[in-house]
C-alpha cells in the first residue's frame, strides 16, 4: 500500500490526499470532504457536479490558491501544506496556469502586457524574449492582430483566449480552468475548448477544467463528478468525440 | 522591479484627477515647508549676523566667574566663619599690554583694549543709565563694526573735542540730544564731566542703541577715577563660530572671565531652538495632513483594484510584489508632489522676497530669506517618507487579500 502510494506520487502531477476544506464561521460550511485523487501527466480532466458541489473549491485547493483544513495536496510529489505563502506563490507562477470563468485581465494593460505579466514576475528570460514568446502564443491562439489592444476592445471569446495565453506564459505543465466557457456563447466556448484540447493532444499539457457543461465534459479524457463535496464517480472516457 | 514600477505607474496615470489631488496635497505641504524653513533660517541668520557684527566676538573682562574667597576661608575650611565678604581686588586687567601681546601671539583675530564704566547721562533733566565704553578710535575698525555703524560722523570725531562722546541713536532721540549738545556724564565713583555729543551710531540692537556711549579710553579712565585702567579686552575673530572654544582657552590662560557672543546671547539663541521646534512641528503637521491624502488615494486604488490584486496573486505574484506596487504608487505621488512642491516653495520664497514690510526688529524692509538646498531635501525627504508610510498600510492590507475570496465572489 505504502509502496504503491510512493510510485503514484512519482508519476502523478497533482495528488490530493484526504483533502477536506471547511469554511469557518458561525455555521461552518464544508466545501469538500475526504477527496483522494491523483492527476497524471497529459490528462484532460473534467470536474463536474451541480452548483455548490465543491467543484471550484476543489480546483482552488489543487491549484494552491486555498489551503485544505486537513489533508494534503502534493504537486509533483511535493507536499505543500507546510510551505510558506511565497513558496506556494512561486509554484503557482512556475508550474500552474489558471483560467477563470471571467477573463480577469488587467484592464489598463494591453493584451501583450497581460500575457507577459507572469513571465515578468518570474523573470527567467530577458524581456525581448518574453515579448517574442507572448506574440507567438497570442498568434497561435489567433490573436496576432490584437496584441496592442486593451481587454475591453475584445470579444468575450477573444478575452478568454488571452487568459489562456496568459496561463501558458511560463510554460507550466498544468492548466487549471474554472468554468472557462461559463460566460461564453456556444461558438466562443467551442473555440476555447478546442484550444484546451489542443494543449493536451499536441503539447502534452495536463488540463483540469471545472465545468457544468456535460456536453463538453463528455469530450474530455476523464470525468470526476462531485456531489456535496465528495467524489461520486471518477471515470475514463472514450475518445469517440475527438474525430467528430 | 521594473514590472512593479510599470504597474504602479499605470495605476497612477489612469487616475489623473484623484492622483492630482493627492499630488497637490503633497506639493502644498512641501512648498510651504520650504517657504517656512527659508523664512525661518533667513530671519535667524539675519539676526545672528547682526549680533555677531555688533558685539565683540569675545569680551575679556576683569571679573572672575566667582569671586575669590578670603584666605581665612581657605585655611580654616572646617570651621565656619561668619560675615566674610569676598576678597577685594583692584579693578582692571593686570598688565594689559603684556596680556594682549600674549593673546596676539596665537589668536586668530584682533584684540583691542577698552574701559567699561557704568554711568548716568543727564541731559535736559533726564537721567539715563548707560554703559560708557572707552575705546581707541584707531583700533576700532579692526575689532568692531562701530565705524560702519556711525551716523553723521566718524569714530575719529572723538578726537575733535574735549570729552567727546558718541551715543546710540535711540538714546539721542530719547533724551533729545543732537550733535554738539553738551551732556553731563556721572559715574558711581563720583566723577562728573561735561561731554559733547560728536556723533551717533546705529547698531540695530535696541539695547545697545539705547544704553551705550563711546568715549576715548582716557576719558573713561577719568570717569572711573583710575589712571591706566583697562578692564576689558574686546576680540574680533576671523571665524565667529569658533568664539566659544577660544573664549574658554583665553579664560584658562588668563584667568579672566571671557564671554563669547554665543554665551552673551544664550537666551536669544535658545529661543531660536524653541522657534525652530514650533516651525518643524507646523511643517510636520502640514506634511502629515498631505500624507492623509496619499493614504486616501492608495486605499481607494487598492479597493478598486481588489480584483486585479486577486488575479495577480493567483497568477503567482508574491505578496511582496503586490505590496511593493502600492508603496511605489505612494512614492510616485510623493515624488511628483515633492517636485511640484520645490517649484511652489521657490516661487513662494521669491514672492515673499518682493513684499516690502516695516518691522521694528529688522532694519531692511525686505523679509530675510535663506535659500538652501537643505530645506528642499528635508521637505522632500519627509514628504517621501510620509508617503511611503501612508502607502504601506493600505498596501499591506491589499497584499494580504485571499485571492479565492474575490474570485469566488466574482463567479
Amino acid at each position: 500500500m505504502s509502496a504503491e502510494a510512493g510510485t503514484a506520487s512519482r508519476t502523478s502531477l497533482i495528488e490530493a490526499r484526504n483533502v477536506t476544506r471547511i469554511l469557518p464561521g458561525i455555521v461552518p460550511t464544508t466545501l469538500v470532504q475526504d477527496i483522494d485523487l491523483s492527476i497524471r501527466e497529459n490528462e484532460f480532466v473534467a470536474i463536474t457536479g451541480p452548483s455548490g458541489s465543491g467543484k471550484s473549491s476543489l480546483l482552488y485547493l489543487l491549484g494552491l490558491l486555498d489551503l485544505p483544513t486537513s489533508g494534503e495536496v502534493l504537486i509533483r510529489g511535493r507536499a505543500t501544506a507546510h510551505m510558506e505563502e511565497e513558496e506556494r506563490a512561486f509554484i503557482r507562477l512556475s508550474l500552474l496556469g489558471f483560467v477563470f470563468q471571467f477573463h480577469f485581465l488587467l484592464p489598463e494593460f494591453t493584451i501583450l502586457d497581460n500575457v507577459m505579466l507572469p513571465m515578468r514576475a518570474l523573470a527567467r528570460i530577458p524581456v525581448p524574449t518574453m515579448r517574442r514568446r507572448a506574440r507567438e502564443l497570442l498568434g497561435s491562439l489567433g490573436l496576432a492582430d490584437h496584441v496592442d489592444k486593451r481587454p475591453d476592445q475584445l470579444s468575450g471569446g477573444q478575452r478568454q483566449r488571452v487568459a489562456v495565453a496568459r496561463a501558458l506564459a511560463n510554460e507550466p505543465p498544468i492548466i487549471l480552468a474554472d468554468e472557462p466557457t461559463g460566460s461564453l456563447d456556444s461558438k466562443a466556448s467551442e473555440q476555447v475548448f478546442q484550444v484546451l484540447r489542443e494543449l493536451v493532444d499536441s503539447e502534452g499539457k495536463t488540463v483540469v477544467a471545472v465545468t457544468h457543461d456535460l456536453g463538453l465534459a463528455g469530450r474530455m479524457d476523464r470525468r470526476i463528478e462531485l456531489l456535496d463535496g465528495r467524489v461520486v464517480s471518477d471515470q475514463k472516457l472514450q475518445r469517440a468525440t475527438a474525430a467528430g | 522591479m521594473n514590472l512593479i514600477f510599470e504597474i504602479a505607474w499605470t495605476h497612477v496615470r489612469s487616475r489623473v484627477r484623484q492622483t492630482g489631488f493627492a499630488v497637490a496635497g503633497v506639493a502644498t505641504g512641501v512648498g510651504f515647508s520650504i517657504m517656512m524653513a527659508s523664512l525661518m533660517e533667513g530671519s535667524q541668520n539675519d539676526f545672528t549676523q547682526r549680533l555677531v557684527d555688533t558685539l565683540a566676538h569675545i569680551t575679556v573682562s576683569d571679573e572672575r566667574r566667582s569671586p575669590p574667597p578670603q584666605p581665612a576661608e581657605k585655611f580654616f575650611a572646617s570651621a565656619e566663619i561668619h560675615g566674610l565678604t569676598p576678597q577685594a581686588r583692584r579693578p582692571g586687567i593686570k598688565n594689559p599690554l603684556a596680556t594682549m601681546a600674549a593673546l596676539e601671539a596665537w589668536l586668530p583675530g584682533e584684540v583691542g583694549p577698552s574701559v567699561r564704566v557704568p554711568g548716568i547721562i543727564r541731559y535736559a533733566s533726564q537721567d539715563v543709565a548707560v554703559n560708557i565704553v572707552g575705546i581707541d578710535p584707531n583700533r576700532e575698525p579692526k575689532i568692531s563694526d562701530l565705524p560702519k555703524q556711525m551716523r553723521g560722523a566718524t569714530v575719529n570725531a572723538l578726537f575733535r573735542a574735549t570729552n567727546a562722546i558718541i551715543i546710540g541713536d535711540a538714546l539721542s532721540s530719547r533724551i533729545g540730544a543732537r550733535i554738539g549738545a553738551n551732556i553731563t556724564v556721572q559715574t558711581s565713583e563720583g566723577a562728573r564731566i561735561n561731554a559733547q555729543v560728536v556723533g551717533f551710531f546705529h547698531s540695530g540692537v535696541r539695547s545697545l542703541d539705547e544704553r551705550t556711549a563711546y568715549v576715548l579710553i582716557k576719558t573713561a579712565q577719568i570717569l572711573s577715577k583710575q589712571t591706566g585702567l583697562i578692564n576689558e579686552l574686546r576680540i574680533r575673530l576671523r571665524d565667529p563660530l569658533a568664539a566659544r572654544d577660544i573664549a574658554m582657552r583665553i579664560e584658562n590662560e588668563t584667568g579672566y572671565k571671557s564671554v563669547s557672543w554665543q554665551e552673551a546671547n544664550e537666551d536669544l539663541l535658545s529661543s531660536f531652538i524653541i522657534r525652530n521646534m514650533i516651525v518643524y512641528a507646523v511643517v510636520g503637521a502640514i506634511l502629515l495632513v498631505a500624507s492623509f491624502g496619499t493614504y486616501n488615494i492608495i486605499a481607494t486604488i487598492t479597493h478598486e483594484k481588489a480584483r486585479d490584486i486577486a488575479i495577480m496573486k493567483s497568477l503567482g505574484l508574491s505578496e511582496f510584489t503586490v505590496r511593493a506596487i502600492f508603496v511605489v504608487e505612494a512614492l510616485i505621488i510623493g515624488l511628483i508632489g515633492g517636485l511640484f512642491g520645490f517649484l511652489l516653495g521657490y516661487l513662494l520664497c521669491r514672492g515673499l522676497g518682493v513684499i516690502r514690510i516695516k518691522s521694528p526688529f529688522i532694519d531692511s524692509d525686505r523679509l530675510p530669506l535663506a535659500y538652501s538646498y537643505l530645506h528642499y531635501l528635508l521637505a522632500a525627504g519627509v514628504a517621501l517618507a510620509s508617503s511611503a508610510v501612508a502607502g504601506y498600510w493600505p498596501a499591506r492590507k491589499a497584499a494580504r487579500v485571499h485571492p479565492v475570496d474575490i474570485i469566488r465572489g466574482a463567479t
